[in-house]
This record gives C-alpha cells, sequence and structure tokens, in this order.
C-alpha cells in the first residue's frame, strides 16, 4: 500500500497541472485494481479469510493448542484412542479425539499443518526459483540452449508428478530435507514452461530492445525488465502448484515414503490413524483429512480467482 | 550541415550492409530433404549491401514501402542487431570490434525511438526509472541526482516532471512518445534513429513531436536517421532523402531536388502517390501489383516487374548505384 500514498503525494505535488480526469486515472494504479477486483468474489475472500486464519494457527500452534504433541512428557498412552469431546487425562477436553499414541489430535492437526506447509511452500519457493531461471534465461538464450533445456522439461512433464517424486524419495530415503527435494524436482518443469512462455512474448517487445540499445547488461534486461512482466501467471501457478506439493507430500506420507514419525505431517497423521477406520475410530483420520482438504480447497480457490482476475484476456 | 565538408569522418558510416534471416530446417525437413523432398532452408534478404554515410548535423529520411528493410536498416545502425554483412562505423571505427569504454560511447551515441508508444515503455516501471536506469547504471549521473536529472530531461521534452512516479499506462500516446525521447537522450546521444516515431500518433500530435525533434537537434546538436513511410512528413524535415525498395537503396538526394525531379522510375511512382492540396482531382494510380516476396526476390532490379519503363538488361543485371548530379545518386538501368 505504500505504493498508493507516494502515488498520490506525488500527484499532490503537481497540484493544479493535473486535470480531474487525470486524477481519477491516476488513483486507479493496477495494485489496487487488482485487490479491488479479487475481492469482487465472495467465495475468494471467504478462502483467503480461510487460508489466513489456517495459516496464522499454524504459525501460532504452540500457543493455541492444551499439549505440544512431541513433548513425550505431555503424551500420556493412557489417552488413546478417545472420542472427540472426551476428558484427557491431564485434565483439558480433547475436542477432536486422540490417536493411538494417546497425542489429542486439535493439537496434532495444528502442529502437523506446520509442517505439511512449511514443505509445501519452501519447496514451491525453491521451485520457482530454478523454475524461473531456467525458463526466462532459455526464453532469452534461445538457440540450441532453449531447445535442450525445453526438451528436458516435456520431458519431465510427461511423467506424473507423483510417480516422479515416489521414485525420488524410494532412491534418497525418508527425510524432511528429501521430501522437499522431490518435491522440487517434481515441480520445477512448471514453472519453467510458465516463464518461459510469457518471457517469449515480452522478448519481442520494444522497451527491450531500447534496454539493449540503452548498453544496459543481459541480467539486468532479464530480470529487472523481463521479469517483472512475467510475474502475473508465475503467482498463480505457483499458487496452484504449492496446493498441488501440499497434497502430494501428503500422499507420500500416507503411503510411508515420506516424513517419518518424528516429524508428523497431515499426510502421516491419516496414515496413523488408516487402521483403526474399520474398528468405528473414524476421527484419527478423518479430521487431519478434513484439514487437508480446507487447506488445498482454500489455496485452490484463491488461486482460481487471481487467475481470473490476472488474466488479461478476461479483462472487463 | 551536409555542404560543408567536415574534417574527420563522417559520424555514422553504413558499409555494404546486409541482414539476412534464414529459417534453418528442423530435423523433420532435414531427414525429408535426405529423402529427396526438395526442401531448401528459406532465406529473406530484409537489406542487401547497402552503403549510406551521414555526418554530424544530418537529417536523413530513409523512405519505402512496408518490407523493404528500412526498420531493419535502422535497427542495425542502432545496435540493437547485428548485421550479417558489412560494417557500421561510428565516426570511422566499426561499432562491433570497439569494446570498453568506446564500445559505450558508442552505444550510447546512436539511440533509436521506436514507433510503438505502447509497447517501446515497460509497463512496470515508473517513468523515473524508464528515465534514469540506465545512465545511473552506467555512471553518467549519481543515484542521489537521478531525481534532478530526469527532472531536466522531462522538462527538456516537454513533460511535467511532477508526473515521473507515473507509470506508462498513464499517459497518453504523445506524452508516451516523449517518455521513449526522453529515455534516449538520457545517456546524450549524438545520433536518433527515429523508426516510424510519429505513425502511430494522432496527426495534431504527429505535429508536435516533429516540432520537438527539431528542437531537440538544435539544442543538442542531434543528427537523425527518420526513418518514415510518410513522404509529406519526410518532405518537411529532411535535408537528404534515401529510397529503398525490396532491401537496396534506389535512390539517394537532397530532399528538394528528389521531390522536384525523382530520378528513378520507383522514386517517380512512388512521389507521384503523395496526396496534394493542388492535385484534387488527379486520379491516383497505384504502382501496379504487390512489393514481391524477399524471400524470392526478381533478378537484376529488384523493381522490373513492376516498373512501367523497363527493358533489355533490368531483368538481368542488377543496376549499380551512380552519380546522377551533386550529391545525388541513383540506381537504374535508364542512366546508363
Amino acid at each position: 500500500m505504500t505504493v498508493e500514498i507516494t502515488q498520490q503525494s506525488a500527484d499532490a505535488d503537481a497540484g493544479l497541472a493535473i486535470t480531474q480526469e487525470e486524477t481519477a486515472a491516476a488513483i486507479e494504479t493496477p495494485f489496487r485494481r487488482f485487490v479491488s477486483e479479487f475481492l469482487e468474489s465472495r467465495l475468494a475472500l471467504g478462502a483467503l479469510f480461510t487460508l489466513g486464519a489456517i495459516i496464522l494457527a499454524a504459525i501460532f500452534a504452540p500457543f493455541i493448542t492444551p499439549q505440544d504433541p512431541y513433548d513425550l512428557a505431555q503424551v500420556d498412552i493412557l489417552d488413546g484412542r478417545l472420542p472427540p469431546g472426551s476428558e484427557a487425562f491431564t485434565e483439558y477436553t480433547m475436542w477432536l479425539g486422540s490417536d493411538g499414541a494417546g497425542r489429542d489430535l486439535y493439537s496434532a492437526i495444528l502442529y502437523g499443518l506446520r509442517i505439511s506447509l512449511a514443505v509445501g511452500i519452501t519447496s514451491g519457493i525453491i521451485a520457482i526459483a530454478i523454475g524461473m531461471s531456467v525458463g526466462l534465461s532459455a526464453a532469452y538464450i534461445g538457440g540450441r540452449f532453449e531447445t535442450f533445456v525445453m526438451r528436458i522439461v516435456d520431458l519431465q512433464l510427461s511423467f506424473p508428478a507423483a510417480l516422479v517424486a515416489l521414485m525420488l524419495v524410494a532412491l534418497l530415503g525418508k527425510g524432511i530435507d528429501k521430501i522437499i527435494l522431490a518435491l522440487v524436482v517434481a515441480q520445477w518443469a512448471y514453472y519453467a514452461r510458465t516463464v518461459r512462455g510469457s518471457a517469449l512474448v515480452e522478448r519481442s517487445k520494444e522497451y527491450v530492445e531500447a534496454a539493449a540499445s540503452l548498453g544496459l547488461s543481459h541480467a539486468r534486461i532479464m530480470f529487472r525488465h523481463i521479469l517483472p512482466n512475467c510475474l502475473a501467471p508465475l503467482i498463480v501457478v505457483g499458487t496452484i502448484q504449492t496446493a498441488h506439493a501440499i497434497a502430494l507430500e501428503a500422499t507420500l506420507s500416507f503411503l510411508g515414503v515420506g516424513l517419518p514419525q518424528t516429524e508428523p505431517s497431515l499426510g502421516v497423521l491419516i496414515a496413523n490413524g488408516f487402521e483403526y477406520m474399520l474398528s468405528g475410530k473414524y476421527w484419527i483420520s478423518v479430521f487431519p483429512g478434513i484439514a487437508l482438504l480446507i487447506t488445498i480447497v482454500s489455496i485452490n480457490l484463491v488461486g482460481d480467482q487471481l487467475r481470473d482476475v490476472l488474466n488479461p484476456r478476461l479483462k472487463r | 550541415m551536409s555542404e560543408l565538408v567536415s574534417a574527420g569522418p563522417p559520424l555514422i558510416e553504413i558499409q555494404g550492409v546486409s541482414k539476412r534471416f534464414v529459417k534453418r530446417l528442423d530435423i523433420a525437413g532435414k531427414i525429408a530433404r535426405r529423402l529427396g523432398a526438395g526442401l531448401e532452408e528459406e532465406t529473406v534478404h530484409a537489406v542487401d549491401g547497402v552503403d549510406l554515410s551521414i555526418d554530424e548535423g544530418d537529417v536523413v529520411g530513409l523512405v519505402g514501402e512496408s518490407g523493404c528493410g528500412k526498420s531493419t536498416l535502422g535497427r542495425m545502425v542502432a545496435g540493437i542487431m547485428p548485421p550479417s554483412d558489412g560494417a557500421v562505423l561510428y565516426k570511422g571505427r566499426d561499432i562491433a570490434s570497439l569494446s570498453g569504454d568506446d564500445k559505450l560511447e558508442a552505444t550510447f551515441a546512436v539511440q533509436m525511438i521506436f514507433q510503438d508508444p505502447f509497447s517501446s515503455l515497460n509497463p512496470r516501471m515508473r517513468v523515473e526509472d524508464i528515465v534514469g536506469e540506465a545512465p545511473v547504471v552506467h555512471g553518467l549521473v549519481p543515484r542521489k541526482g537521478m531525481s534532478d536529472y530526469v527532472d531536466e530531461i522531462l522538462t527538456k521534452v516537454g513533460l511535467d516532471p511532477a508526473l515521473k512516479r507515473r507509470y506508462p499506462h498513464q499517459f497518453s500516446g504523445g506524452q508516451r512518445q516523449r517518455i521513449g525521447i526522453a529515455r534516449a537522450l538520457a545517456v546524450k546521444p549524438k545520433f536518433l534513429v527515429c523508426d516510424e516515431a510519429i505513425a502511430a500518433l494522432d496527426v495534431s500530435i504527429q505535429a508536435q513531436i516533429i516540432n520537438l525533434f527539431m528542437d531537440l537537434r538544435e539544442e543538442f546538436d542531434l543528427t537523425y536517421l527518420f526513418i518514415s513511410h510518410d513522404l509529406s512528413v519526410v518532405e518537411h524535415i529532411s535535408e537528404r532523402v534515401v529510397i529503398m525498395y525490396l532491401g537496396r537503396v534506389v535512390e539517394t538526394a537532397q530532399a528538394e531536388a528528389l521531390f522536384a525531379a525523382p530520378n528513378h522510375p520507383y522514386a517517380q511512382a512512388l512521389l507521384s502517390e503523395v496526396p496534394r492540396l493542388d492535385q484534387r482531382k488527379r486520379d491516383f494510380q497505384p504502382i501496379k501489383g504487390e512489393i514481391p516476396s524477399p524471400l524470392d526476390p526478381p533478378p537484376g532490379c529488384h523493381f522490373h516487374p513492376r516498373c512501367p519503363q523497363s527493358f533489355g538488361p533490368c531483368s538481368s543485371a542488377r543496376p549499380v548505384l551512380k552519380s546522377i548530379g551533386p550529391d545525388r545518386i541513383s540506381a537504374c538501368h535508364l542512366n546508363d
């Protein structure tokens, strides 16, 4: 919002020189228009609030949960498999019940969200950084380098992401760093293709030629001139891919090749409760599953609205 | 001015410059050719052996139909595109062979003004950064002095410096073109290549921008290569006019002499099409046919399939540019 403030103060300085029409145009900055168009959809607004609440709850989990599920002193095996609403041994209500080891599910879900979100977002950021650089340089350099890189991307995208990640985790073994690596490898190609597509369009525009004739360096033209104009599709793909990454991580963990028991993400929690499903103790799997579902759906709804707002072909 | 014989080499000299665009065969095409499909690589001769020298202070108009290679030539002069053959010389030295500070000096000296005022400005940058970036990055102006420097340049091109924190989409076409001019002026150029710089503007705005070009010329001793298809504009501002047809120069002359009596049949045809008040009732006769494809240019004189006066040698021998008067050259077999 600092953008708007400086904009307006600049306008105020201009004083009489600015006609009414110009003032109206000045207020309509790209960012402000983007915000107002985004908020037009109530569904997207609700999703954004939900997502914000989920992220805040994950960050502040230690302060809003009755139990630290990793602290063995606080977990009592006698509390195991209690149905929702039961009273725990240490005198608090387990609203969502407890799992086989006696962990309060509400606490475990919030702590699990921390890991799921951290893994999804970290792998997303690394994959964006790699895919963006690769796609941008492919579009800028062109020629054989571009052909070579984009064929690798095609090859990568012809395999299902889950399969690529599964193979890598099977090779590398368990661990949070390995799962992040696997998710990065499974995702970078989407970003590379997205950025390359929009960078090709931008590269042929005259402002790039102007920058070249001003003697600016290639790196500067790529990252300061072309890249900012390719960000819109990258943000959209980034949001939706992050949701995919979270789902993929949960899938791998559920299959038992993802995160270890010591770092229980939502996928691990679901897997833990799975064996109790048939004995009627549904809550151990279902509540983490619902938490995962809400997270992914709200990210996707936000991503869909971003896509609608940032798509120049849908401009109203 | 061009009449004065300057002591040093010309500011810009174009020596036998050609530009070819080759569409290479892909793997499937290569295999098909190996199997005897008779596929060839397609080559476009956008610019074909052009010589031109421009002295300091000159205003040279470059005219021709669309697709004749005038924009490509302009881009090669501005250093945006490397020539396939030949060389562009700045003050007698080949720009391609320069390095370090000399190269930077030559880069700054030749700047380009673009046709499209919408795509030629980066939509994500403020005017201040568009104009001030290059001088600051290259150390012409300290970072702290950027704001004042941008104010100064914007005032020179007739824009209110108070608007410098805005984005390009908040300006009209004419204002955007002024921003483009300010961006070029910020690196203190000696030579401006204006590639259809006014073609995308309203007529009233065109006049303003032309006047701006002429004012700046006096203030900064600028030299211009003015690329346009609008002959009346070229007649108005140019001292010398170069006419191109399908990648080749067909006639070069002083503007007055050329407009009074064009020599080359293409020049005659082109100039007779300029609408004039005193010829209001005339029936205009467009040049017959289309401009031939540069993929497969006609042999001999490129213009002969459309030329009303073509004869024997026209379809076989390429006419050379010959001097046909003071400071005037033309490439036509009729002059032999």
